[in-house]
């Protein structure tokens, strides 16, 4: 399109892993998309017309993808909004999120999808990718009208914070979800298990008083789905696995050939049961935090690759709804803007390699989700993090973005965070140094 | 008055004041945490009292113009009537409110709640709540003194203080026993405060109820766990039992209180396991043939279960002047509080 302005991101080190890029370059943006990149890129300079980003030799990545954002559109918008939201996502890098339904906005019909669609249209700071409900109200029981929410434009199906209980629905869901390509994505937990659950159960909910969820909640309801995917030939995501019992049957699946994904969300790597401590409501978060050991395999389903995507589970709740006793206060947390030091916490722990950990936030969600994001390459949507990988700093709830201040991580102190985010080839987002 | 080398009667030494020794804890909320020291303090501050409330004039006026403040979120009849005497008898002057769980749906919170009683400035609320950290959660949010009189299934800190006052008085120390607890301990704040104070003052605690309510990995509080109510009580110098606490039970726990009773009623034939001078304990109020055979419950050689009562009003009378800062300069010998356990 002639006419479209250009920017040239100069100095830049270019971190994409899937399309084999990790290196110094330069990159070209024209209009809304990548128009050029490489190492060679401008060697002999930037031409006259082209505007100039110096990166000084901070990492230039795909805009992060966040598979698990819950946003009170509809309702509660006190809470968190679309554009609240998206604010906090681009002040973390994030130009994608894929909006979950909850309890009070279930996007169970081809109307919420558009309406988010539309909204996420006119907030224009990052991409808006709605899921449709999987049953009916996410109640667990009638499904959805699955092929008209994936006209509409979802992404996957999926009840949200609620597991989907019955086999017999979720080996319909997984059977009529083949027409579309779409998966079908778990909140694993058996509910009987977890009813009036608060914490992990251990030593730390025996000692104090709260009733325990056990770790065997979450793989039980995994292994009945692996049981049902084979008989439907479906595909199936596990959201949020934090248990090493469910990493160890999802790889064991995935070695069968299955079509099973998964993905994790920080607090189940960078956070263990222990930060309940005296009754923190900010650590009631569903799935609980688990055990030292869980968080341990974890780290290692991320790094061997049977954890396929980290997503920041992000769940905005007023303090209304966490100044309360431990079991009346709502779970959740949020964490769209901590996404990106979190992540990076595992580059800087040895867990994973740079690219690897970008990957788990960028390429790998986007190719579950089927989106047109994640990547640098040529003609790719120009949605960019510019990312300072060593800068240090502390993360304090009153410094966030968010409408809710919910973090789990409240004062602790991180490596990495985003310098600037574009957005569609905008800068949407630059950091006050 | 001596200064710390023995020197009596130095001029400026004599207007040194001694160091206060006295335990003036902010709150009570929990025994865990609480050091031998501080434990053996409150229990002879509150041994101190049990003559005074045996006396015919029982006032005394530690807490003379005081207000208490009893907020019950849970019914209660003992523990909130044991409260009220304790700040009568030191001259407080005692309120009680017991806010029905229905209040909880007109809307107002906890925080609300609590704020609305301190701006009415009462110098301690005694609270009980259903949940677990409730008051915890109460006492950051006042400015006045929070004791805790039961939250949820966490913590009820003085019936675990009027049990080691009780066997103290008894059995003339605490460490070196064995002691018990049967029943349900897992829907227990007060095996929970007992297996603290008792694993802190040296005792041997066992735990003795069906593996339903037993709570998960409560060996890491350094406790025995039993199933046959026999071989739990081999040897015990205590019996505690627990009643049943169906309120917070989801669902089945035990299948029947007549088979609860058949394996973990407490019976002439089960105590018999246990040494011949066992003496029997029991919190309140007590199920008869559920956790407790009557014969057991009312036999005056064995049961203490009034005898607890007894202690809990002098316990409450203590832990009310620790935390108003209103008991004696000079409670006990000093030499005594310095031991960590007594022998």
């Amino acid at each position: 399109m002639n006419g479209a302005e250009r920017v040239a991101f100069v100095n830049a080190r270019l971190v994409d892993l899937a399309s084999g890029v990790d290196g110094p370059g330069a990159l070209l943006v024209e209009g809304r998309h990548i128009a050029d990149l490489g190492p060679r890129l401008f060697a002999d300079g930037v031409p006259e017309g082209v505007k100039t980003v110096d990166c000084r030799g901070d990492v230039l990545a795909p805009g992060l993808v966040d598979m698990r954002v819950t946003v009170h559109e509809t309702s509660e918008t006190h809470k968190e909004n679309l554009v609240s939201a998206a604010q906090a996502a681009v002040a973390g890098g994030v130009t994608a999120m894929a909006i979950i339904p909850g309890p009070n906005q279930v996007i169970d019909s081809p109307a919420q999808v558009e309406f988010l669609i539309t909204r996420g249209l006119k907030t224009a700071l990052t991409d808006v990718y709605p899921y449709g409900a999987v049953t009916r109200g996410t109640e667990g029981q009638a499904l959805t009208e699955m092929g008209l929410l994936a006209e509409a434009g979802v992404v996957g199906f999926t009840d949200g914070p609620r597991a989907l209980a019955d086999a017999d629905t979720m080996r319909r869901a997984l059977s009529y979800g083949t027409l579309f390509g779409l998966p079908i994505i778990q909140h694993p937990e058996e509910p009987s298990l977890a009813a009036g659950g608060q914490m992990n159960e251990g030593e730390i909910s025996t000692r104090l008083g709260l009733q325990g969820i056990p770790a065997a909640a979450e793989v039980m309801m995994i292994e009945r789905d692996l049981r049902l995917l084979e008989l439907t030939n479906g595909l199936y995501h596990v959201a949020h696995v934090t248990t090493a019992a469910a990493i160890e049957v999802i790889g064991a699946a995935k070695a069968r050939g299955l079509a099973v994904t998964c993905d994790t969300a920080p607090p189940y790597f960078g956070l263990n049961e222990t930060a309940v401590g005296e009754y923190r409501t900010f650590a009631k978060l569903s799935p609980p935090l688990r055990a030292e050991s869980d968080r341990e395999a974890v780290v290692e389903g991320l790094r061997d690759g049977t954890i396929d995507v980290i997503a920041s589970d992000h769940l905005p709740q007023d303090p209304d709804s966490k100044r309360l006793p431990f079991a009346q206060a709502e779970p959740g947390g949020i964490g769209l803007e901590t996404l990106l030091p979190l992540v990076l916490e595992l580059y800087h722990g040895g867990a994973l390699g740079l690219g690897e950990a970008l990957a788990k936030v960028t390429s790998a969600p986007a190719r579950l989700l089927g989106l047109d994001a994640g990547r640098l390459v040529k003609g790719a949507p120009a949605n960019l993090a510019l990312i300072e990988v060593e800068a240090p700093w502390k993360i304090k709830e009153d410094d966030l973005v968010s409408k809710s201040k919910n973090t789990p991580f409240d004062g602790r102190p991180v490596q990495g965070r985003c310098r600037a985010t574009v957005f569609a080839g905008r800068m949407v987002f630059e950091a006050v140094h | 008055m001596r200064s710390a080398r023995g020197q009596a009667y130095s001029p400026v030494l004599m207007n040194t004041p001694a160091p206060d020794t006295r335990f003036a804890p902010r709150h009570i909320l929990g025994i865990e945490g609480l050091s031998p020291v501080e434990i053996t303090y409150l229990l002879d501050a509150a041994d101190g009292f049990v003559a005074l409330n045996r006396s015919r004039q029982k006032k005394s006026d530690s807490l003379r113009g005081l207000t208490l403040i009893n907020l019950f979120f849970e019914d209660s009849t003992r523990t909130r009537t044991s409260f009220e005497l304790a700040g009568k008898r030191l001259g407080a002057d005692v309120i009680n409110m017991s806010v029905a769980t229905s209040s909880v749906h007109k809307g107002e919170s906890l925080i609300d709640t609590a704020m609305t009683l301190n701006a009415m400035h009462p110098d301690v609320l005694v609270v009980r709540h259903p949940h677990s950290g409730a008051v915890q959660l109460l006492s950051q949010k006042v400015t006045c003194a929070v004791i805790n009189a039961g939250d949820g299934s966490h913590e009820h800190p003085t019936q675990a203080l009027l049990d080691a006052l009780t066997i103290r008085r008894r059995k003339g120390t605490i460490g070196g026993l064995v002691v018990t607890i049967c029943g349900d301990i897992a829907h227990s704040r007060v095996a929970r405060s007992n297996i603290h104070l008792l694993i802190t003052m040296g005792a041997r605690v066992r735990l003795v109820g069906p593996p339903t309510l037993i709570p998960p990995m409560i060996e890491r509080m350094g406790v025995e766990v039993f199933h046959d109510m026999k071989e739990g009580l081999e040897g015990a110098d205590i019996v505690m039992i627990l009643r049943l606490q169906l309120e917070r039970m989801r669902g089945t726990f035990v299948p029947s209180l007549k088979e609860n009773f058949h394996f973990y009623g407490l019976d002439a034939d089960k105590l018999a396991a246990a040494k011949p001078d066992a003496l029997v304990m029991h919190p309140g109020p007590i199920n008869r043939g559920v956790e407790i055979d009557t014969s057991v419950a009312d036999d005056i050689d064995r049961s203490v279960i009034t005898e607890q009562v007894e202690m809990g009003v002098a316990v409450r009378m203590a832990c009310l002047e620790a935390v108003t800062g209103t008991a004696a300069a000079t409670p006990a010998p000093k030499a005594r509080r310095k031991n960590k356990a007594r022998p």
